[in-house]
């Protein structure tokens, strides 16, 4: 044991999971998520169909596992020492200060992602709603799409009731910070044990559905086998297609939840000799269990059985949530009555609970921080939570729109999540040092692990890992490495350095102007007045109203188009006072930073009270 | 159903539920001794 580890002494008797099959179903509703039901079909669809699952194994082999070792048994050994949030579990494992630093992205990831992350929980639960009472109850696609829209403008009400989304996102923190005061064991742990049973139970009946869907029965023009077909069918040579691999990775990366904190948390709760191989491979293949059995069972075979291949490939262009929220309603109409009410439910129902299993993950270690480093009492530690998440929150619920809900997602949740996996990777493998890594890993293990990790975990993970790293830093425009050169380097609009440098361009580049030019080139669907504003609903180039965009700006100025004008990017479209997309962009990643400075210092002075006490 | 789509899904299909079931069966198992273990 190391000099440090012997100087920490344990703080006091903490919170335990109640059961085995408890913390399973708990680890395995944090790695389920909407991206399971959502993100994985539109992968594979986008990514050569059947041949990406070559690639998606492979990266759960050298990826995905390696990183679930990692993410258990460093959270098991610094629980020993009565921390629970990485910033302090990293500093047992590593000599160096600046690994507590480092562990700031297991606080800061969780509670930026959790701030966008309970808005579609909370989305997810008003369609529950309204599921069930049948306000989708006749209506086209075209409408149904329209009632998404006017739900993420809060000023525009879907029930009548004002301000909904909010009122929906208030509740769902609400539910978060009241199941979160239970505690680990009264609160998550049951939790899972009720929700991840009920998911399973939801994607197998709606599975069922999709696969038994008949061409010809309720207007299905196709039969649920052709989705399957679809997404199954190899196309092996997508396989050498660099974007393929990256696509494959990301997708492991991001259903397994790791990088993100909330795993090491989890696992700080496990007592020093508990299993920790055959849990984390339990949750880890549950979690895949629901990702590629079911998840690739539900949305692309219901989808594809009414509205055909080459508009299901048109609309994965949406993204999963767009499929979700503006399509599936749709099509659980056509089953009609009672089964289309049910299906509705079951489908924004399975989505809920992946979601809150998920939110309750990201919450653990925000307040397992409070109450290890600032002794909060649970029920203040989970009013703190639900507090700064609807702070978060609230700018992207109002500034939707605007994109401030992409930042948080890129920052938040992609970009910092491979910072963090690449660093404790190395922390654990080259720092920490895998000889001590394997011993904690097999201590009290169920299962052996084969040698091969070993090999995998010193060499290829972290390499891998920083290699995706750098790749996501400079990656070339189109991704075309051959165009590239040390004189010439076309950056990626999408790459890391692309984005901080506003490299997708803008046709408004200024944070305030005095004119508005259009985004994009169309025709204009139409425009309307409401609540002292103009909205401009413009159908992009080639495409159809599925993908119109909304422009909302003040009333005080004048609109210069009207309905069926066709109109080029960059054209002035509006003369008057307009505050630009990329102030609201620029000022997100501000508060993103800010925040994580806020956690940085709390971290700082936490530690300083610590070594005060000599703790250290 | 083609015939690479049936192969592709019914190996990856069989992997998956192969190793959940193998895995959260010994979870079961190791969760019975504990308790049993815990009664006497």
């Amino acid at each position: 044991m190391s000099d440090n580890t012997q100087k920490l002494p344990v703080a006091r008797k903490t919170e335990a999971w109640g059961s085995r099959v408890g913390l399973v179903l708990a680890m395995a509703g944090n790695a389920v998520g909407f991206g399971n039901f959502l993100r994985f079909p539109v992968q594979a669809v986008q990514n050569g169909g059947g041949a990406f699952i070559i690639p998606y194994l492979v990266s759960l082999v050298i990826l995905g596992l390696p990183l679930l070792l990692i993410e258990w048994s460093s959270g098991r050994y610094g629980g020993q020492f009565g921390h629970h949030s990485t910033p302090f579990i990293m500093h047992s494992l590593g000599r160096q200060r600046i690994w507590k630093y480092v562990g700031v992205f297991g606080i800061f990831c969780n509670v930026a992602i959790a701030a966008y992350y309970c808005y579609i929980e909370s989305w997810t639960m008003s369609y529950v709603y309204h599921s069930f009472i049948g306000s989708f109850d006749g209506l086209n696609q075209h409408q149904i799409a329209g009632f998404f829209s006017d739900y993420l403008d809060v000023t525009t009400s879907t029930t009548g009731i004002p301000f909904e989304a909010i009122i929906f996102f208030v509740m769902c923190l609400a539910l978060n910070t009241w199941i979160l005061s239970k505690g680990l064991s009264g609160g998550v742990e049951r939790t899972a044990k009720i929700g991840v049973p009920l998911l399973i139970a939801f994607g197998i009946f709606l599975a069922w559905k999709g696969i038994s869907l008949k061409a010809g029965h309720n207007g299905a023009v196709l039969s649920g086998s052709a989705g399957l077909n679809f997404l199954w069918t190899p196309n092996y040579d997508s396989l050498l297609n660099p974007k393929v691999w990256l696509a494959a990775a990301g997708q492991i990366f991001f259903t397994l939840s790791v990088g993100m904190g909330s795993i090491q948390c989890y696992a700080s709760y496990l007592k020093k000799d508990e299993d920790i191989a055959c849990n984390a491979m339990s949750a880890g293949f549950m979690n895949e269990f629901v990702e590629v059995v079911l998840g690739g069972a539900i949305v692309i075979p219901i989808a594809i059985g009414y509205l055909g291949v080459d508009r299901v490939v048109d609309l994965t262009g949406l993204g999963g949530l767009g499929l979700a929220f503006r399509t599936m309603p749709f099509l659980f109409e056509q089953w009609g009555g009672v089964v289309s009410a049910v299906a509705g439910v079951a489908f924004f129902g399975l989505l809920f609970f992946a979601g809150i299993t998920s939110s309750l993950a990201m919450g653990t270690p925000i307040m397992a921080f409070f109450q290890d480093e600032f002794k909060w009492r649970r029920q203040t530690s989970a009013v703190a939570f639900g507090l700064i998440i609807l702070i978060l929150g609230l700018p992207t619920v109002f500034f939707f729109q605007y994109g401030v809900f992409d930042e948080y997602d890129y920052w938040a949740g992609t970009v910092s999540l491979f910072v963090f996996a690449m660093f404790e990777s190395v922390l654990f493998a080259w720092f920490f040092g895998l000889k001590k890594g394997w011993a904690e890993i097999n201590r009290g293990a169920d299962i052996k692990i084969p040698i091969i990790f070993r090999y995998l975990l010193q060499y290829v993970t972290p390499v891998v890992l920083i290699v995706v790293f750098v790749t996501s830093l400079i990656r070339p425009e189109n991704d075309d490495w051959s165009k590239v050169s040390f004189t010439s380097w076309p950056l990626h609009a999408e790459s890391i350095i692309g984005k901080v440098i506003h490299k997708e361009g803008t046709a408004n580049p200024e944070y305030f102007a005095e004119t508005y030019q259009s985004e994009l080139s169309g025709t204009v669907d139409s425009t309307w007045m409401s609540g002292n504003r103009y909205f401009i609903q413009v159908i992009p180039e080639g495409r159809d109203e599925e993908f119109a965009q909304t422009t909302i700006l003040g009333a005080d100025g004048k609109l210069l188009v009207k309905t069926g004008d066709h109109i080029d990017q960059a054209q002035v479209i509006y003369q008057g006072s307009v505050i630009n997309k990329i102030f609201y962009v620029d000022m997100s990643r501000l508060l993103l930073l800010i925040v994580f400075l806020g956690i940085a210092w709390l971290v700082h002075i936490a530690y300083q009270r610590e070594h005060k006490q000599k703790k250290y | 159903m083609n015939t690479g789509a049936l192969i592709t899904i019914a190996a990856t299909w069989a992997i998956v539920i192969g190793f959940a079931g193998y895995f959260f069966f010994k979870v079961l198992k190791g969760d019975q001794h504990k308790n049993s273990d815990e009664k006497m």
